[in-house]
Parts: structure tokens; C-alpha cells; sequence
């Protein structure tokens, strides 16, 4: 196919992934959109108002989804990167079983294993607690963690580390000065995509959490069965964000080459 | 230091995490399913729940339904990743990097939400339709939405899914298929047989294995058909949550024998993945 039609192409997909953002753009800021006009007749600012309304329950919404986020994308890290660092790092004997028990909660869904959990995090008195809710999301973002992190170790060597040994740094010392700034990038892609996954849970937050850990996507949720679609989109949006923050971020951090973000389930990110 | 000691330590976190949430989690909701949940004593272990389901209509239409939306979504999205992946193949840069992150990266509900208000009956489609003249009141355009075919879900997972397995079949696209088309070219091949008896063979093992993922993937999940599906018959993760969520707690073994269905088949679809990607990574 010649340059031109594979960006006539391009333009075509590019207008496609776009199609759904232009009904949330349009709701977000409509005052008055009757059936059949093509567009609103009249703006509003009342859906982008109703994102920062104090008492509106938006912004706990958000700050609670941060706050599970962020945890669970620094817990995460922490147990996925020596996960990692044994899987990519190293060979030793079942290591595909391993492979295979720590994929499997990506390729399972954790409906189960969350409805199988939930008996004893209420008698713990850890459901309805946003502790809870970020134990539970650890499930599908350690493994994510882990594989990248696996990913990243496997592109090195070694023969840095073994330098430093030699110069006399002690094994500490070489995974600190050495090691870990080698594999950072890295660590900031598992973290990203874990902070991602976390903040997209549904199903999850709604069992463990019961109703009362309110996150964003619940708040989403009850909006889209109901039928204000100015309030609808305008979350939507708000909870698309760090999704487009974050490709944005990728497209200017990541050299093309770099495919660590590439490493995606189906739509795990949600 | 002892290798074998620093490889378990380095283990141990991730696979505790993942042992005792996910499965134990899976250990107790089987052990519930056999109709052991002390917790409103009943302790008596029975297959009756497996019985019940099996021998129930709405088990039956639900597993037509998640087998018939998870087999169309994964269908028509391998098929239009495949063309877009061809089609797209030559374009680089931050265009199309966007145009295939993008929806990889967006929550499913908020394509769900999208796509709703494009197929809906007062939606962007049926505005458009009205413009044209072809319906007159948003009742004349086909409900697309809550609907039997769950059209909407379908649409939501190609959305979603397609640049996903685009992304794989370009990836093995890179490798040896386009240097084993330029001989095939050189050699006369025409546009189609390069396809058919070049590339197709190439890419295929890793489109299957890209396909069984995001079957898997529908076939268990649970917020999109929850959100723009009707209520009855529902998909199978809907059902069982809807059991789950029973006033009658006796319905709790039944919910969980729904949930070891579904990981039983996601289970052994995934055991299928695993050995093409074994294969894939020992050819490649």
C-alpha cells in the first residue's frame, strides 16, 4: 500500500478510536441537546461544574480513587519488582510454573477469587474499608507488575553489577547504585500501569468496598444507569484523565523503541 | 549466597499476595460451591448447586449469551485488527501510537458510556438517522442498547479490543514476514497470495493467541454487560454476582458454582494461550 492511502488509513483509525469521546465532549458542556439536533443548542457549565462541587462527593470520589491508586501502585511495585527481578534475572527450575501462577490472575477473572475472599475480610472487619478495597486490588496488579518487571530483567545482564562487585561495592551496594537506576524506567511503567488498573477497578471496589468506599468509577456507574448524560459525560471524562495524562506522558518519556509500554492485557486497564 | 534460597525470597511477597487473595479466594468460592459456608450453616459438602445450574434454562441461555458475546466481540475484532494492522503497518510515529494506545489504555466503562450515547435511541446514530430523514422519533431507530443481540457490549469490546490484537499482529508483522514478502514479491507473487501463503501463516499463531486472550478476557468480564446489557438473560459473571448479591444466602453456593465455571473455562482457554506463546517464544 503506498504512504498515501496508509494515512488515509491512519486517519480513518484515528477517527474511529475518537467517535465515543465525541458524544462525553459534547454532553460534558451541553445546556440543552433535544433529539433530533446534531448539536447542542445551548452550554452549560453545570456537568464540569458538578466534577469540583463542594459536597458534590466528586472530589472524595477522586481523592479516595487517588489514594487506593497510588497505594496500590507502590505495594505493587514493591512485591513485583523482586518477583521481577527472580523471573527475568535468573534461571532456575519451574520457573514456568511460577510464570504460569503468577499469570494467572490476569487471564482468570477475580470475580471468583474476590467473592471467595469476601467471607473473610468481613470477618476480619476488612470489607467496606478502603484497605480492603487495596488489598483486593493488588490481585490483577501484581501480576502486571511482576511481568513487566520480569520483562525489564531480562534485558540485562548482569556484567554492570558484576563491575561494581569487582571495584568492591558489596551486594547491596550494587543493586542500589547500580541496578535499580538501570531498571527505573522500568519501575515507573510497572507503577504507571498499576496506578491505572487500580483506578479503572469496578467490580472489585463494588464487592469488597459494599457500597462504601466510593471511588470514581462507582460514581460513573450510578450516573450512566441513570439518565442525566451532562453528569455522565462530564465523569467519564474525568475518569478517562489519567488514562490520556498517562499516554501523553509515555509518548514523550518513552523513545520509540522502548516496548515495555506495550505490554498490555485485553483491556486489563479497567 | 545460596542461589535457590535468594530466588524464593525474591518469590515469596508476590506469590503470597497472589496465593492467599486470588487462590486462596478461588480455594474457598469452590469449597462454597460443594455448599459448605458455615458462616449461615450449611455444612453439609453436595454437588446439589452444580446440579441445580446445569439442569436450570437461565444457566443454559446465560452461557449461550457470554459464549455468543465473547465469541462475536473476539471474532470481529481479530478480523478488523488484522486489516487495520496490514492497513497501518507503514505508519509510525506518534499518530498512530496514539491511535492504537489509546483505547488500550481507556476504562471500559467509559467506552461503554461513549458508545452508548452514540448507538442509543437518542443517540449521535439516531440523530443522524433523523437528519437523514430515515427515522422520524427516536423509538424508530432498533434499540441497540439492553437489546438481544447486545449490540452495544459487542461494540464497546471491539472498541477496546481491536487495537490490542493490532498491536501483536504488528509486532510479528516487524519480524520475518515483511522480509519473506519482498522475496515472494520478487519472485511474482501477487498482492492476495503473499497474504494467504506468506504473511497469514506468519502472523497467525500469534493472532490466535492474541484472540484467545481477549476471549478469555469478555468471557469473564463483568461492568460492561452489567452496564448497557438486558436484564435477563444476563452474562454469566452478572449472573453469578446477581446470586451473589441474593437476599437468600442460600443462593451463595450456586453464585460460586457459576464463578468455578467461568474460571474453569477461562482457566483452560488460558492453558491454551500459555502454549501457543510457549511455542511462539521457542520459534521465535
Amino acid at each position: 500500500m503506498g504512504k498515501k492511502g496508509g494515512n488515509l488509513g491512519l486517519a480513518f483509525a484515528a477517527a474511529l478510536v475518537a467517535l465515543p469521546f465525541v458524544p462525553l465532549v459534547l454532553w460534558a458542556v451541553a445546556g440543552e441537546w433535544r433529539f433530533p439536533d446534531l448539536l447542542p443548542t445551548a452550554w452549560s457549565p453545570r456537568g464540569v461544574a458538578h466534577l469540583v462541587e463542594p459536597g458534590g462527593g466528586v472530589l472524595g470520589a477522586t481523592l479516595n480513587s487517588l489514594l487506593i491508586g497510588l497505594a496500590t501502585a507502590a505495594a505493587s511495585v514493591a512485591v513485583g519488582l523482586p518477583a521481577g527481578m527472580a523471573i527475568g534475572g535468573y534461571e532456575w527450575r519451574f520457573k514456568g510454573l511460577v510464570i504460569f501462577f503468577v499469570l494467572l490472575p490476569i487471564l482468570v477473572p477475580p470475580l471468583a477469587s474476590t467473592m471467595g475472599v469476601h467471607v473473610t475480610f468481613i470477618r476480619l472487619g476488612l470489607a467496606d474499608t478502603v484497605f480492603g478495597v487495596f488489598l483486593v486490588h493488588l490481585v490483577p496488579t501484581v501480576p502486571y507488575t511482576a511481568l513487566i518487571l520480569a520483562g525489564v530483567f531480562s534485558e540485562r545482564t548482569g556484567e554492570l553489577e558484576e563491575a561494581a562487585r569487582t571495584l568492591g561495592a558489596s551486594a547491596w551496594q550494587a543493586f542500589l547504585r547500580v541496578t535499580l537506576p538501570g531498571v527505573l524506567p522500568g519501575v515507573a511503567v510497572a507503577g504507571l500501569f498499576a496506578f491505572l488498573i487500580s483506578w479503572g477497578q469496578y467490580v472489585l471496589t463494588l464487592l469488597i468496598g459494599g457500597g462504601s468506599v466510593v471511588t470514581l468509577p462507582m460514581l460513573l456507574f450510578s450516573a450512566a444507569s441513570g439518565n442525566d448524560p451532562v453528569i455522565t459525560s462530564a465523569l467519564a471524562l474525568a475518569f478517562a484523565l489519567p488514562a490520556v495524562l498517562a499516554l501523553v506522558l509515555a509518548l514523550r518519556v518513552l523513545k520509540p523503541g522502548e516496548r515495555a509500554g506495550g505490554f498490555v492485557g485485553p483491556g486489563k486497564v479497567s | 549466597m545460596g542461589g535457590r534460597l535468594k530466588i524464593a525470597l525474591l518469590l515469596t511477597p508476590a506469590l503470597v499476595v497472589i496465593g492467599v487473595l486470588f487462590a486462596g479466594g478461588l480455594v474457598v468460592a469452590f469449597v462454597q460451591s460443594l455448599g459448605y459456608v458455615p458462616a449461615i450453616g450449611m455444612t453439609d459438602l453436595t454437588l446439589n448447586a452444580y446440579r441445580e445450574i446445569l439442569s436450570d434454562e437461565d444457566f443454559f441461555d446465560s452461557l449461550v449469551l457470554t459464549l455468543y458475546v465473547s465469541g462475536v466481540s473476539t471474532g470481529v475484532a481479530t478480523v478488523l485488527a488484522v486489516v487495520a494492522a496490514l492497513a497501518l503497518r507503514r505508519s509510525s510515529g506518534r499518530v498512530s501510537a496514539v491511535v492504537f494506545q489509546l483505547p488500550i489504555t481507556i476504562p471500559h466503562l467509559v467506552a461503554a458510556v461513549g458508545i452508548a450515547l452514540i448507538v442509543g435511541q437518542t443517540g449521535l446514530g439516531a440523530r443522524l438517522a433523523a437528519l437523514l430523514g430515515l427515522v422520524g422519533e427516536p423509538g424508530d431507530f432498533p434499540a441497540l442498547l439492553y437489546d438481544e443481540y447486545s449490540v452495544g457490549i459487542i461494540l464497546t469490546y471491539v472498541w477496546k479490543e481491536v487495537p490490542f490484537i493490532a498491536l501483536v499482529v504488528l509486532a510479528s508483522l516487524r519480524g520475518v514476514a515483511s522480509e519473506l514478502e519482498d522475496v515472494a514479491r520478487t519472485l511474482g507473487a501477487g498482492a492476495w497470495q503473499r497474504f494467504w501463503y506468506v504473511v497469514f501463516p506468519v502472523i497467525s499463531p500469534s493472532v490466535v493467541a492474541a484472540s484467545l486472550l481477549v476471549f478469555a478476557f469478555t468471557f469473564g468480564a463483568f461492568e460492561v454487560p452489567y452496564l448497557l446489557g438486558k436484564s435477563y438473560p444476563t452474562i454469566l459473571p452478572v449472573m453469578a454476582y446477581n446470586e451473589y448479591r441474593d437476599i437468600d444466602l442460600s443462593a451463595r453456593p450456586t453464585a460460586m458454582a457459576i464463578n468455578v465455571l467461568i474460571a474453569l473455562i477461562t482457566g483452560a482457554v488460558a492453558a491454551l494461550y500459555l502454549r501457543l506463546a510457549r511455542n511462539l517464544g521457542r520459534r521465535g
